[in-house]
């Protein structure tokens, strides 16, 4: 049974940082840094902000738009590298704020920035096999970057929530196709208890990020029998702006295709929320008929790939009682170094 | 450790604004009351569960300042006294906006922020704050 | 029911009383108002003690019975009772030893309120303070005591058009009267500006319109009137006890420009004694924040709603205007211990009735009023102290 997207959600911070900040502090040219990794700011969570609240506003978003029952949702699935506890759910408490508990299963996913994706994969799975009628698929992340790393000016913070059901629902997008290319590749890690990611420099670009999205793709598109020009939108997982310009051009698509899913260059790198929050931009705007090509990324490493076409129930659906990702990309705060630190817990406090 | 059960028990008028109308005289109250303080005796059975739409404007607000020590992270920070549109009025932080900006009479919606954690291993809480409406 | 009267006062310094434990200035207090009273430690039938929370102060618990013993009247295993109510724990303990010795239960009554705030640091008092507001509904989303004040402060302006600049006729004549008071922990006069410059707490009350953190301990002693006579020549009557309550949490009140538990207290206590509120003459009102004082002038009814900024600006409440209020320095500046407050405003009130208020004297007082509020006004006492 065809399964896809009954409705979508989506969150991001209103406080931004700009590289050229970040760098003032660490006597580095942050603006050039900037330039070359193509992001001119990133968002940053308020002191009272997590992945939790993200996820529960981007859910709360997607039940804006739609007139499904919460009670029918029969899973939820938050992906994320920075679930505020170790042990103990984010999607429990999803779900009682979206009213869906208590009849349904629940789970929190971990798969660097595809853990998203992979909740995708499992709800189509359990709503194609007649299992549920509905599954929620959250990727929501508040990652950061040790002071001082490459990281620290792209580690950004949002989500995207998306309502999964199958063709007997009025899908707004149908999923036509997915795959999933997975190799044990160690370019991105955090151990357990620590506060900051470490990676592979160098390492984390051709035998990581390129070979998996490149791959998955590409693959992606010769069972969809397609070509890289009937997709009107691509979104690809994007650590910075350059790498998935890159991976497009390897695999054939045009900077324009690309230009609605590519977020990270005014938002930065949101992790497991990125390909989800290009996603949720693309359907803001999508029309019956548009072609998407999604391919999100995780270290360690993996790529999902998607194949979506929009129906004509995008047009039928409230997408103006949610907010959209283009709203929510202009209206941002900036904030200096000092109040980046404060708010990210990076100043040592007395206990 | 801390006062788990304390804050769990409220999670549903504290996640989802769950108040109660009294089904004598109509009144709206939050957080629910079994008894309703206008009616009395007449109301008992009759206080029913209702989902405050989330909606308001501010009554009146300060700039905290001077804060408790587990909001040091947050200040200064908006407080605001927010009449709902079900005629209730509520207290809690206003986000998401300049000081100079917030005014009596402001829209507001009510969305999902952390309101605190017990210390640094300690449970995390959860429940609304306010965000200016786009008018 | 009997009249019952204050035979006998006696107060601690307010401050930051570092030598001093709880239960040393409790004592103090004690002592100083059975001495004035003339009376042994024998006669002493009841010991009630208004305090908020020695068990978050000072990890002491069971306060009234610690206070019996160091004072000496535990030989007599007479009953010490500690009652709270926040704010207004001193004045409950007043009016619950009034009572007992209205019933006929009791003669010699002795009644305490003793706080002693400074063993822990600011952000705890804060803390601890913040339990007189509703903890789950207010505190919880942070809500601080002041920020509530600041509501109602920023409310009153927008509805009344009142200024700032109005509202430091409050702590500037507060700090006036603590000047004369030897008593009092901030003996020194401020001008407006100070008010206005001061450092924000919550928006727009800064340092100077909130009341501090002050140890101290004030007592009376209490006596059917039929007896008072044989102790003392200036007994002073309580001629009206009021108590009222309201909903805990400010935001659930009819309206929070209104302390309903004040109106509902005054007007008993008026009632009670036979009085018109113009008949008052000097009122050591609840002034734990500068809009305290403004609503509670309104509230009793000294002057109508949305007037108060207005009346007290004019110079009204002054030493010498139409009714002096705070003459003590109120708890702006005589200071705020807060279960010593409602005992150290009738303190206060018998040194006037009796003429011995030196500098601060309002000429000709025989009738006084104190008004001690909890939280946010949940509960509120007033008392009608005469000239018996």
């Amino acid at each position: 049974m065809k399964t896809g997207i009954v409705s979508y959600g989506a969150y991001i911070p209103r406080t931004r940082i700009e590289p050229a900040e970040i760098g003032r502090v660490w006597g580095i040219d942050g603006e050039a840094m900037g330039k070359g990794l193509m992001v001119h700011r990133k968002s940053v969570p308020m002191p009272d902000e997590d992945t939790i609240t993200i996820s529960v506003q981007a859910a709360r978003d997607m039940m804006q738009r739609t007139q499904a029952d919460p009670e029918e949702i029969g899973a939820i699935f938050v992906g994320s590298e920075s679930h505020p506890y170790a042990v103990k759910p984010t999607s429990t408490i999803v779900a009682e704020a979206i009213e869906a508990a208590p009849h349904l299963t629940a789970a929190d996913y971990e798969f660097a920035c595809k853990a998203g994706t992979a909740a995708i994969q499992t709800s189509m799975g359990l709503v194609g096999s007649g299992m549920m009628r509905y599954s929620v698929a959250i990727g929501a992340d508040t990652s950061q970057g040790a002071p001082g790393d490459a990281l620290e000016y792209t580690a950004a913070a949002g989500g995207a929530a998306l309502l999964i059901g199958t063709e007997k629902e009025r899908l707004i997008a149908v999923i036509n196709h997915t795959y999933s290319f997975t190799t044990d590749t160690p370019d991105f890690w955090r151990r357990e208890g620590q506060m900051y990611p470490s990676h592979g420099g160098r390492f984390t670009g051709e035998p990581a990020y390129f070979k998996h999205v490149v791959t998955a793709g590409k693959t992606l598109m010769e069972m969809a029998d397609t070509k890289p020009e009937d997709y009107h939108h691509v979104i690809l997982h994007q650590p910075n702006g350059k790498f998935p310009n890159r991976a497009g051009k390897q695999m054939g698509f045009t900077s324009e295709q690309l230009k609605y899913g590519l977020l990270t260059p005014e938002i930065g790198n949101t992790y497991s929320g990125a390909v989800m929050l290009g996603l949720a931009s693309v359907l803001d705007i999508a029309k019956p008929g548009d072609r998407i090509l999604m391919v999100a990324f995780g270290s360690g490493a993996g790529s999902d790939a998607f194949d979506l076409t929009v129906t004509d129930e995008i047009e039928k659906i409230p997408r103006e009682k949610g907010t959209t990702v283009r709203e929510m990309i202009d209206n941002y705060t900036l904030i200096d170094y000092a109040t980046y630190a404060k708010y990210r817990g990076k100043i040592k406090m007395r206990e | 450790m801390g006062s788990i059960p304390r804050f769990w028990r409220e999670n549903p008028s504290r996640y989802n604004l769950v108040g109660v109308k009294c089904d004598n005289c109509g009144r709206v109250f939050f957080p629910p009351r079994d008894i309703c303080p206008v009616c009395h005796r007449e109301s008992i059975g009759k206080m029913k569960r209702l989902e405050l739409s989330g909606k308001g404007s501010v009554y009146s607000y300060t700039l905290v300042q001077d804060a408790h020590p587990q909001f040091e992270m947050l200040k200064p920070y908006i407080l605001a006294m927010v009449e709902m549109d079900e005629g209730v009025k509520i207290t809690s932080q206003i986000i998401d906006v300049k000081p100079e900006d917030v005014h009596i009479g402001m829209k507001v919606e009510a969305v999902m922020r952390k309101l605190g954690a017990e210390g640094n291993s300690g449970i995390l809480h959860y429940g609304y704050k306010f965000r200016p409406v786009k008018e | 029911m009997r009249d019952v009267a204050i035979i006998g006062i006696g107060d601690t310094k307010f401050g930051e009383l570092w030598d001093s434990s709880l239960r040393r200035i409790g004592i103090e207090a004690g002592i100083a108002a059975i001495n004035d009273a003339g009376i042994s430690g024998d006669e002493v039938d009841a010991l009630y003690v208004g305090n908020m929370s020695a068990g978050r102060f000072i990890e002491q618990e069971h306060v009234a019975a610690l206070i019996a013993d160091y004072a000496g009247l535990t030989k007599n295993h007479i009953p010490a009772t500690r009652v709270e109510a926040s704010g207004a724990s001193g004045a409950l303990a007043l009016r619950e030893g009034y009572l007992s010795v209205a019933s006929g239960e009791y003669d010699i009554v002795v009644i305490g309120g003793a706080e002693k705030m400074t063993d822990v640091g600011d952000e705890d008092i804060t803390n601890i303070q913040a339990a007189a507001m509703d903890q789950e509904w207010e505190s919880v989303f942070g809500a601080t005591l002041p920020s509530l004040y600041a509501m109602m402060s920023r409310r009153y302006m927008h509805e009344y058009g009142a200024t700032r600049e109005q509202f430091t006729s409050v702590p500037v004549k507060n700090h006036a009267n603590a000047a004369k008071n030897p008593k009092a922990q901030y003996r020194r006069a401020i001008k407006p500006e100070t008010v206005l410059n001061a450092t924000m707490v919550a928006d727009p009350l800064g340092m100077f319109d909130c009341a501090p953190n002050s140890d101290g301990a004030a007592a009376v002693v209490l006596a059917p009137m039929e007896i008072a006579k044989k102790y003392t020549d200036t007994p002073v009557r309580i001629a009206g006890s009021g108590q009222a309550s309201a909903s805990l949490a400010l935001h659930q009140r009819r309206d929070i420009l209104t302390m309903d538990a004040t109106v509902y207290a005054a007007r008993k206590a008026l009632k009670q004694a036979g009085r018109d509120v113009g008949d008052i003459q000097v009122a050591e009102l609840n002034d734990n924040y500068t809009i305290s004082e403004i609503l509670a002038l309104e509230d009793i009814g000294f002057v109508e709603k949305g007037k108060g900024a207005e009346f007290s600006s004019s110079g009204q409440t002054e030493i010498g205007g139409k009714i002096a209020v705070n003459t003590s320095g109120g708890l702006k500046a005589r200071g705020n211990p807060i279960g010593a407050t409602g005992i150290a405003q009738a303190v206060e009130i018998v040194r006037q009735l009796r003429g011995e208020a030196g500098e601060r004297q309002v000429d000709g007082a025989r009738i006084g009023l104190t008004h001690n509020v909890g939280g946010t006004g949940a509960t509120a006492i007033v008392h009608i102290l005469e000239v018996a």
